[in-house]
């Protein structure tokens, strides 16, 4: 890992390098090692160590950046002058702002004011042999039920860090940890996924003996017609399907109107029971405290009872959508602490997801004891956008799809494709359970609940 | 980098490893973008690492570094080391590695002109004369255009005594224009969507794609669109042009195929296969026209999935994947070879970059042209009902690849030889093998492109890969058109 304190130094080097106007110099790497079973054994097992480090250096209005991951001065010269030589053939960017003061990048407070740790040394402490241990419980509960398991055991430390010319200095360690296990029968399967930045959070004996039992009571599935019906989706099947939409809650999607928000900030678009926060803060989220500029994350309400209240921003994209024609009907606009690294065409997004807790929370036990006929989803798969302005999704159900009949789950069905409106979805939702970090294979990890949805679209069925 | 590869191989084999590869990867990548007459994005990146992978205790162990002194490198053999160790821990089989004679080799992607040798000015220049000729179209509310160049230099040696350098060369070019009105977003991208084309060539690629002159009526297209009827839904022939009859070649052959995946190794992420061991040489995946090769010979072209060497030192090779629509072969590697009974890998393992591990990857999964010539309009001319779709715009797929929908940017009536109206939104949907059942036109070799997908995801941690995809257009009868929309 690389310390702080280093990269600060290097940091300094690059700016004596450079004989740009404005410098910002962006760290990240670290250790990661991964631990990879199928058919009840090891059959990929992988470590890595990388640093990277990136310049963007700024003449006027002109920007542009390069990267390497080589800290000896010969590289370092190197990558400052192919940044320079990037950014001096650049058009002048009227948009671009200065880089971001540390004032300007902390807010009221300090940069790490309300950042908790993410970083846990009995995570960064893993071992292969430990990885190997708990692969070694999988496979005994695999072994148990007589089924066949696949899946990984990773865990890591990495690091972030940002600073420019103007003294801003930002700096970030994480520690990260995941399972995954898929349970397969001759027939059917079953799914769990868990990541968190403390390694004591996983249980991989628990994870195990529920995608188990998914594989066991999902098998030999019968098949029920394609159409509508109220669908029961676990946490990880909300998320990956809900993750589709936040790329546009952002003020550049708004700007270039490839946003399905376009026009309807301020509407009601869900159910009043749908409020959406992006919130680094949360207990149960991870990641950086700041954004691509070194600008601390805002916690920023995305969605309140159904009606959709912000954006976020990047600090230019705010300063542009003030100019723009859409000023007046797009709410707050601020920089929010959302921007990737510059340059980029795509401006900010929101990565911190959390849905706010119902007053009424209900188990999925509780859903399925309410549901006289449908169909309860583990786990969705290879989601895309049919549609963009209705945000019409398509993709598939998979490795654990229920009937459920009269109160009761019936028992395993073959699968689904289903073609959906995301608005439609949101606008459909009968019951939620608590929030729960989750984590998904087609959107990043968020705070979500299962839901009960009515209406919910199948347009096809595959083959098992 | 011979230094490297002894110290590493020689800290492996003290260490008790009974195989050792170690691979040294230098990458150059430069990407450009402009987005509504500015520059969006313009970056240089450089990065190198090695990496060693070894067997010791019959397991697998692999470990990266981007750092390349003794001590370093040293320590990174001897964590491949201890990982495979620790992989022996949970052991079913030994690992069964098929014979290959070690390669001392040299390789290189043919070009003409080095695309970094061309000034950054010249290339925004460029993307912003397309970015002119699409916003001049009114009604275009974004437009997108891209440039990006690649240069990768491998080295590459094992215990056995392999020592090759490969050098590749890859080029990416493409367009966007969105048009946004009422309540709708349509869109039109050039060469193809998602990037454009991609190919292992230089700059002469950028030159040959003509990206000025097709972009006002990309724009034009994409304004039509608003005005286009909704495709209708049902049952109908189809007809896919090259690009998208490429894509469905990427899902619904290219994967399936993956050995990996039918022997359940990536079943925890990107699924498993339909085509289970029994199905070798009794499938009868597609109709007597249909014929796929898995072709990573410079020979095949200047595919993505073009090169001199897979990534355990395996020379290119063509593996018939269906002949005459029998399902005729895999996709394998040394590990897996075994499986189906051949007693050599057929050279598709593949990684990233420096610190990622080798697995199976689709080299160029191309679809063979008809023998006789036939041209898209001459293939139309002789359809009596049918919709004609263009360019990708959504693609899934289920985990053991049956049940597809493909969504595209743009369709057109076909009726009575001719085409009758454009329609919007156009989508089809099917069973990978009644699919393939039901082709019975494809065009001839002028109509033939080799795509590039650069964005091919698979693995954990998962790795983007580019593979090739040579088309020609094709008709298919019978096919379920529009259930994307339908109930919505």
């Amino acid at each position: 890992m690389l310390p702080h304190e280093q990269a600060a130094e290097i940091f300094d080097r690059i700016r004596k390098l450079s004989s740009a106007d404005e410098v910002e110099v962006l760290f990240n790497g670290g250790h990661f090692a991964l631990t990879r079973f199928a058919n009840n054994t090891i059959h990929q097992n992988v470590s890595e160590e990388n640093h990277v480090v990136s310049v963007r250096t700024v003449f006027g209005t002109r920007t542009a950046r390069a990267f390497t991951n080589k800290f000896d001065d010969e590289s370092l010269r190197h990558v400052v002058k192919s940044s320079e030589n990037l950014a001096r053939v650049q058009h002048p960017d009227p948009d671009l702002l200065p880089v971001a003061t540390r004032e300007e990048a902390s807010g009221a407070g300090s940069i790490d004011d309300k950042a908790p740790s993410r970083y846990f040394e009995q995570t960064a402490a893993i071992t292969p042999e430990l990885r190997a241990e708990g692969v070694r419980q999988i496979v005994g509960v695999a072994d148990q039920h007589k089924l066949t398991t696949a899946g990984v055991f990773s865990s890591g430390e990495t690091f972030e860090g940002v600073f420019n010319s103007r003294g801003l200095s930002a700096w970030h360690t994480q520690t990260s940890a995941e399972i995954s296990i898929t349970m397969l029968a001759a027939d059917s399967s079953g799914w769990q996924k868990a990541n968190s930045p403390n390694v004591a959070n996983l249980d991989p004996l628990r994870l195990a003996e529920i995608a188990a039992q998914k594989a066991v009571d999902s098998s030999v599935p019968t098949e029920v017609p394609a159409g509508k019906y109220t669908l029961i989706l676990e946490p990880a099947a909300v998320l990956d399907i809900v993750g589709f939409m936040f790329w546009d809650y952002s003020g550049m999607s708004i700007l270039d109107q490839r946003s399905f928000l376009t026009g309807r900030i301020g509407t009601k678009l869900f159910g009043e029971n749908v409020t959406i926060w992006d919130d680094v803060a949360h207990p149960l989220q991870a990641g950086s405290p700041f954004d691509g500029e070194g600008v601390r994350r805002r916690r920023v309400p995305l969605v309140e009872h159904g009606v959709i209240r912000r954006v976020v921003y990047a600090r230019a994209t705010a300063e542009k959508m003030k100019r723009s024609e859409h000023k007046n009907s797009v709410g707050v606009i601020e920089a929010t602490g959302h921007g990737f690294s510059l340059p980029n065409e795509m401006g900010e997004m929101p990565v911190n997801i959390v849905f706010a807790p119902v007053s009424d929370p209900q188990t999925v036990e509780q859903m399925i004891a309410s549901t006289e006929r449908g169909i309860l989803v583990t786990r969705l798969w290879y989601i895309r956008e049919v549609e963009p302005f209705e945000k019409m999704l398509t993709g598939m159900t998979r490795d654990g799809t229920f009937l459920i009949e009269n109160g009761r789950v019936k028992g395993g069905l073959h699968n689904f494709r289903f073609n959906e409106s995301l608005i439609h979805m949101l606008s459909s939702v009968e019951a939620m359970s608590v929030p729960v970090r989750s984590s998904g294979e087609e959107s990043f990890d968020m705070v979500v609940p299962a839901m009960k949805v009515r209406d919910f679209n199948f347009t096809e069925l595959t083959k098992f | 980098m011979q230094h490297v590869a002894n110290w590493a191989l020689n800290t492996a084999a003290v260490r008790g490893a009974s195989y050792a590869d170690v691979r040294v990867v230098a990458t150059r990548n430069r990407a450009l973008t402009t987005k509504n007459g500015k520059v969006g994005n313009a970056s240089d990146a450089e990065s190198i690492g090695m990496s060693v992978r070894v067997i010791a205790d019959g397991a697998w162990g692999f470990a990266a570094s981007s750092e390349l002194g003794r001590g370093a490198v040293e320590k990174t053999a001897a964590e491949a080391i201890a990982i495979a160790r620790a992989s022996a821990r949970v052991k079913r089989e030994e690992l069964q590695l098929a014979a290959e004679k070690p390669a001392v080799s040299e390789w290189s992607t043919p070009y003409r002109i080095d695309p970094f040798t061309i000034s950054v000015e010249q290339n925004i220049d460029l993307l912003l004369k397309i970015d002119a000729e699409l916003r001049s179209v009114p009604g275009i509310t974004l437009a997108e255009a891209n440039l990006n160049f690649n240069r990768e230099e491998h080295w590459f040696a094992s215990s056995e005594g392999a020592d090759i350098h490969q050098t590749k060369l890859s080029t990416g070019a493409g367009y966007a224009a969105y048009a946004f009105a009422g309540n709708e977003i349509q869109k039109r991208s050039y060469p193809n969507s998602f990037g454009g084309q991609w190919q292992n060539k230089g700059y002469e690629l950028v030159e040959e794609l003509r990206l000025v002159e097709n972009a006002r009526r990309i724009a034009e297209e994409a304004i039509a669109l608003h005005q286009a009827d909704q495709c209708p839904e049902g049952n109908f022939d189809i007809i896919l042009d090259s690009s998208q009859l490429g894509l469905q070649i990427h899902e619904s052959v290219g994967h399936p195929i993956e050995l990996d995946r039918v022997l359940g190794m990536e079943a925890n992420f990107a699924g498993t296969s339909f085509l289970t061991l029994d199905k070798l040489r009794t499938l009868r995946y597609g109709s007597d026209l249909v014929n796929v090769v898995a072709d990573a010979r410079q020979e095949h072209g200047p595919g993505l999935g073009t090169f001199g060497f897979d990534d355990e030192g395996v020379p290119a090779q063509c593996t018939p994947i269906i002949t005459n629509g029998l399902f005729t072969g895999y996709l394998s590697s040394r590990e897996t070879a075994h499986t189906i009974g051949l007693n050599r890998s057929g050279g598709t393992l593949r990684a990233e970059g420096w610190n990622r591990l080798p697995m199976i990857r689709m080299t160029n999964i191309s679809i063979l042209p008809a023998e006789k010539p036939l041209t898209l309009e001459q293939l139309i001319a002789s359809t009596d009902h049918a919709i004609l779709m263009q360019t990708n715009r959504s693609w899934s797929i289920d985990d053991k690849r049956y049940n597809f929908q493909f969504g595209c940017e743009i369709g057109w009536e076909i009726k009575n030889g001719e085409r009758v109206r454009m329609v919007k939104n156009p989508s089809y949907s099917g069973i990978t093998t009644e699919f393939w059942n039901s082709m019975d036109a494809i065009c001839s070799h002028d109509e033939w492109t080799l795509w590039g997908t650069p964005n091919c995801g698979k693995g954990q941690p998962q790795q983007v890969m580019g593979t090739g995809h040579g088309a020609s257009p094709a008709r298919f009868r019978g096919i379920k058109v529009g259930s994307a929309f339908h109930g919505s």
